[in-house]
């Protein structure tokens, strides 16, 4: 290399002469020595044929700014999409707090020079624990379907069993995520996944297809409350009942944003939550913003099963001071390797300071305000939706935020449809007319206290204009 | 040399918890309008306690997380933080991530809507395979880990085509590689091979020809690993693992010292991970969000998780249609906003960038090594090697250990005392006595890097002169030393603020910490 060219912003020691002071520290006589242990026919013969340098901030700034904006985005048009990642409002707080640099280091610290940031984790666990009424919380893994994946072999490893039961209507992205945690029939320790049947009157887990389906080899039963497509799981105590009796874990995914109205899932027998983070204050950022929790009771039997990080509060060295630290940490797989409870590594733990710090802005007036906002402006958009001629909704007084809206009568595809709108500024909800849940051309609708009721007459309008 | 005095903010500050008064309200929400109507979950399911949370106003939440984050030192000294290579993180890319046009964009949108984003990922991928050699690159994978669980269960999805997974069920690496290569083999569902090292720093290649065989699913290794040795056999360890039938995975978490010089395609490994957050200049947030970018060759790319991006007619598209695909790692198509940033740290460095980050940090990191070996009582690894380190070594404070009873533990905690990020140790199982792995990367000047030797070899004197100071540390930090005692006992752990309270209230053991 040339140590007299340009020195880069990013790098001290590209200064002009700077490397060549540290070079004569050591004595050698250039670079290429000190990489004396690469054998030479291990270098790579293929030059490095990359784009040319950007090392302006200005023409840095300008590829990526004009890059971005040949997206569309859910401001600039009006959204009802939802599935996994939903449009909800971040405080402007939340993303001052999460951008402070000591936050979004590159550094993982420790318990005493980082105190704060874990200080942060252990408040997102217990605001969480709050709204969940449960005494564990573990910080976030990679994602929602991660979580469900990671409670499931969880579940098995308690129970010695290796069969769950979920419910048909699953979210087909969740659900591929789960088969990948449970692992080929091929190998020994195969999870097989049945599905459980819909009551076709309410959307709502068909009881009596669960019993028939619950026996000595069922490890856990996971539902959603609220469901993929939107539904509120009422049975919820009577399945955890028919699980406990059964010898089964109850695992539940819960939208955490929901929890200001609805049951806490620890109030209905649920043995292990999981769920998004993204609700809780963090943007979409395309599918970025997701990350999953895990939680449970405190008892060691759950505890001990953890894969990940558990933030207790210790006391420290100093009477009356209270610090915090990894809890029950030998079991993860940084101390155990392959015998570890799954694995972990680096997740989504910024999230979990989004989540502390947007929990603390709402408290309960708040959860039950938004969750209250939230289902007011979804029935309202069923309700007018539902009197666009030829356009029916699926189960509509039973949903949270989601709901179904079929096309079947008007003829038109829901692909076609999105078309329409889209040429109108709005994008329509989730095409579901292709995943096999035999709901004829079906969009999956997402409302959020982010749609006004104009912002729902106008897409109602809209709807009207496109299915004549 | 003369070091800095450093006092952290200590603010005695409650946990969120304690703070506030009810009917405090940091956020409100607009009335639903009048026409839309009051709705109600139904009656079996409505919530009716109050979720116990904090009451506070937008200000208290603002000043108390951001009394938090002055109490967190999070890398605002020096940091050469080993095998996670500390770097500059971008406040250019990361203000164009929070653009509504990428952090107001949902992942299910049209494609014609998302043409910005596919670019740059599809660029971005571009880049990757000039640096690896490899043919498609995806980045679903949410960190370094899981990139190593894609390759796992990649193995699975190619082994079942070829009706072999029955038969291939062995992972084989190296005792010294990364936990997430055998934990994530183990969860997949394979047996775990651990190689031994040798006196020479790596596993011998007769260990290598013993443990490979028609049992053999997949070869995971890095190279050079955390001691910051190369090594020189690993293009016959490729050649006999591939003689074997097996599939190989170059673990790259150790690239920055070999970037520009190596191809892993040229070396013969069939697929690679690189981790954004660290060799690509995208924070690692103290933990994620985080990306594993997983590569591979044409001859794996049906397998990838779906989707992949693709370009056609000058148009990006999500290819989702793949038949032989193992399925999702995870949900959507991965941390988009860390792939920008990576993207933009690439396009920031350019070839030669890149070139001359890696010559600094591997002729730092011997400049440090060379520091390092003044301070009486430090031992480098696998001393009887006296070659040139790569980016990073493995150093050992077991000589002063046993002579004075300070270990790395204390030692890290000391650090903290100067304003330095404590050092990194080791990942299990610790090779050699109290380790410690610096690596100084391409951030850091030369007198940054002093500053930290300065501050390791006035520690040491301390270790012989007042060995309870360093045992007793920190001492200018936000709270003293923590009591890790309690950590593994189930009647006074504490997760939750419920579950301290009601533990305080029921044990005195857990009181001992009262707030």
């Amino acid at each position: 290399m040339t140590i007299e060219q340009r020195a880069h912003p990013w790098m001290a020691l590209s200064a002009p002469g700077a490397l060549q002071q540290m070079l004569d520290e050591i004595g050698v006589k250039d670079v290429a020595a000190v990489f004396e242990q690469i054998p030479a026919d291990h270098y790579r013969k293929t030059p490095l044929d990359l784009p040319p340098a950007l090392n302006s901030e200005i023409e840095l700034k300008r590829d990526l700014v004009s890059k971005l904006r040949k997206n569309g985005d859910c401001e600039t048009n009006l959204s009802f999409l939802g599935a996994g990642v939903w449009q909800h409002h971040v405080p402007a707080i939340v993303d001052e707090i999460v951008g402070r640099t000591e936050f979004a280091t590159n550094v993982w610290g420790s318990y005493q020079s980082d105190h704060g940031r874990n200080q942060a984790w252990f408040e997102f666990s217990s605001q969480l624990g709050a709204l969940l009424n449960l005494d564990v919380v573990q910080l976030p893994v990679y994602s929602w379907g991660c979580a469900i994946g990671h409670a499931i072999r969880m579940a098995a490893r308690l129970t010695g069993r290796r069969k769950v039961l979920l419910p048909v209507l699953a979210d087909p992205e969740r659900l591929s995520v789960i088969r990948t945690y449970c692992q080929p029939s091929e190998m020994e320790d195969h999870i097989e996944v049945v599905t459980i049947a819909t009551d076709p009157t309410s959307g709502r887990l068909s009881i009596a297809d669960l019993k028939s389906k619950l026996g000595p080899d069922v490890a856990a039963v996971y539902f959603e409350n609220p469901a993929y497509l939107g539904t509120i799981e009422t049975g919820a105590a009577e399945i955890a009942g028919l699980a406990r009796a059964a010898g089964a874990e109850t695992i539940v995914g819960v939208d955490p944003l929901s929890l200001g109205v609805m049951m806490a899932p620890g109030d209905y027998g649920a043995d292990i939550v999981t769920g998004p983070v993204q609700p809780l204050g963090v943007h979409m950022n395309c599918g970025g913003g997701v990350g999953g929790f895990i939680a449970s009771r405190d008892e060691a039997r759950y505890v001990h099963e953890y894969n990940g990080f558990l933030v207790s509060i210790a006391p420290t060295a100093e009477p009356g001071q209270i610090g915090f630290g990894l809890a029950s940490s030998h079991q993860n797989s940084y101390g155990s390797r392959e015998h570890g409870k799954d694995w972990t590594g680096n997740s989504t733990y910024l999230w979990a300071i989004a989540g502390a710090v947007y929990m603390s802005l709402l408290g309960p007036d708040g959860f039950r305000e938004i969750g209250d906002l939230i289902l007011s402006r979804a029935r309202y958009a069923a309700r007018l939706i539902g009197e666009v001629p030829g356009v029916k909704i699926v189960w509509p007084d039973t949903t949270f935020k989601e709901f179904i809206v079929n096309f079947d009568d008007t003829g038109k595809t829901v692909d076609a449809v999105n078309e329409a709108l889209r040429a109108r500024g709005i994008f329509g909800g989730k095409d579901i007319s292709t995943e096999g849940h035999g709901l004829g051309q079906a969009a999956l609708y997402c409302v959020t206290e982010v749609h006004s009721a104009a912002d729902i007459r106008r897409l109602a309008d809209a709807l009207k204009e496109v299915c004549q | 040399m003369k070091l800095p005095r450093y006092q952290a903010a200590r603010w005695d500050e409650p946990v969120i918890m304690e703070l506030g008064r009810p009917g405090a309200r940091g956020q409100l929400f607009p009335a639903p309008e009048p026409e839309t109507g009051k709705a109600e979950i139904p009656a079996a399911m409505q919530r009716r306690d109050r979720p116990e949370l904090p009451e506070i106003t937008e200000f208290e939440a603002q000043r108390h997380y951001l009394h938090l984050s002055q109490m967190t030192l999070g890398m605002m000294g020096v940091s050469l933080f080993g095998t996670c290579t500390m770097k500059y993180n971008s406040k250019t890319a990361e203000a164009a991530t929070l653009r509504p046009e990428l952090a107001e964009v949902h992942p299910y949108q049209h494609p014609d809507t998302l043409q910005g984003v596919l670019e740059i990922i599809h660029d971005f991928d571009v880049i990757l395979r000039s640096l690896s050699g490899m043919d498609q690159f995806v980045f679903q994978a949410g960190g370094g880990a899981d990139a190593a669980y894609t390759m796992a269960a990649l193995a699975r999805a190619y082994w079942a085509d070829r009706g072999e997974l029955g038969e291939r069920t062995e992972m084989v690496t190296s005792i010294q590689a990364h936990p997430c290569n055998p934990a994530t083999a183990a969860a997949a569902g394979f047996t775990v091979v651990n190689l031994p090292l040798e006196e020479n720093g790596y596993p011998s290649l007769d260990a290598l020809k013993a443990a490979i065989g028609p049992k053999t699913a997949l070869l995971m290794i890095n190279n050079p690993d955390d001691m910051g040795i190369y090594n020189p056999e690993i293009r016959e360890w490729v050649r006999l693992a591939k003689e074997a039938g097996a599939l190989c995975f170059y673990d790259h978490a150790n690239f920055n010292g070999v970037m520009s010089k190596l191809s892993a395609r040229e070396l013969g490994f069939d697929a690679c991970m690189f981790m954004l957050h660290k060799t690509f200049g995208a924070p690692k947030a103290g933990g994620g969000p985080a990306v594993g970018a997983f590569g591979c060759s044409d001859a794996l790319a049906p397998y990838l998780p779906a989707p992949v991006v693709v370009k056609q007619d000058g148009k990006y598209l999500l290819d989702d249609d793949r038949p032989k695909s193992l399925g999702k790692i995870r949900e959507f198509w991965g941390n988009v906003p860390q792939v920008v940033k990576a993207y933009a740290w690439a396009r920031a460095m350019g070839a030669d960038g890149i070139a001359m980050a890696s010559d600094i940090s591997v002729v730092a990191n011997n400049y440090m090594d060379k520091k390092l070996g003044e301070i009486p009582g430090l031992k480098i690894s696998n001393p009887e090697i006296k070659s040139q380190r790569m980016e990073m070594t493995r150093w050992s404070l077991g000589p002063l250990a046993e002579e004075t009873g300070v270990g790395t533990v204390d030692f890290a905690n000391r650090m903290a005392d100067f304003g330095i990020d404590p050092w990194w140790m080791s990942h299990e199982p610790w090779i050699v006595a109290e380790p410690f792995t610096p690596e100084a990367g391409e951030l850091w000047s030369k007198q940054d890097i002093d500053l930290w030797i300065g501050v390791v070899a006035q520690i040491a004197r301390e270790a012989r002169e007042t060995p309870e100071l360093v045992k007793t540390a920190p001492h200018n930090q936000a709270i003293a030393q923590v009591d890790g005692s309690v950590f593994d006992d189930p009647e006074a752990w504490a997760m939750t603020w419920r579950a301290w309270q009601r533990k305080r209230g029921a044990s005195g053991k857990a009181a001992s910490g009262g707030v």
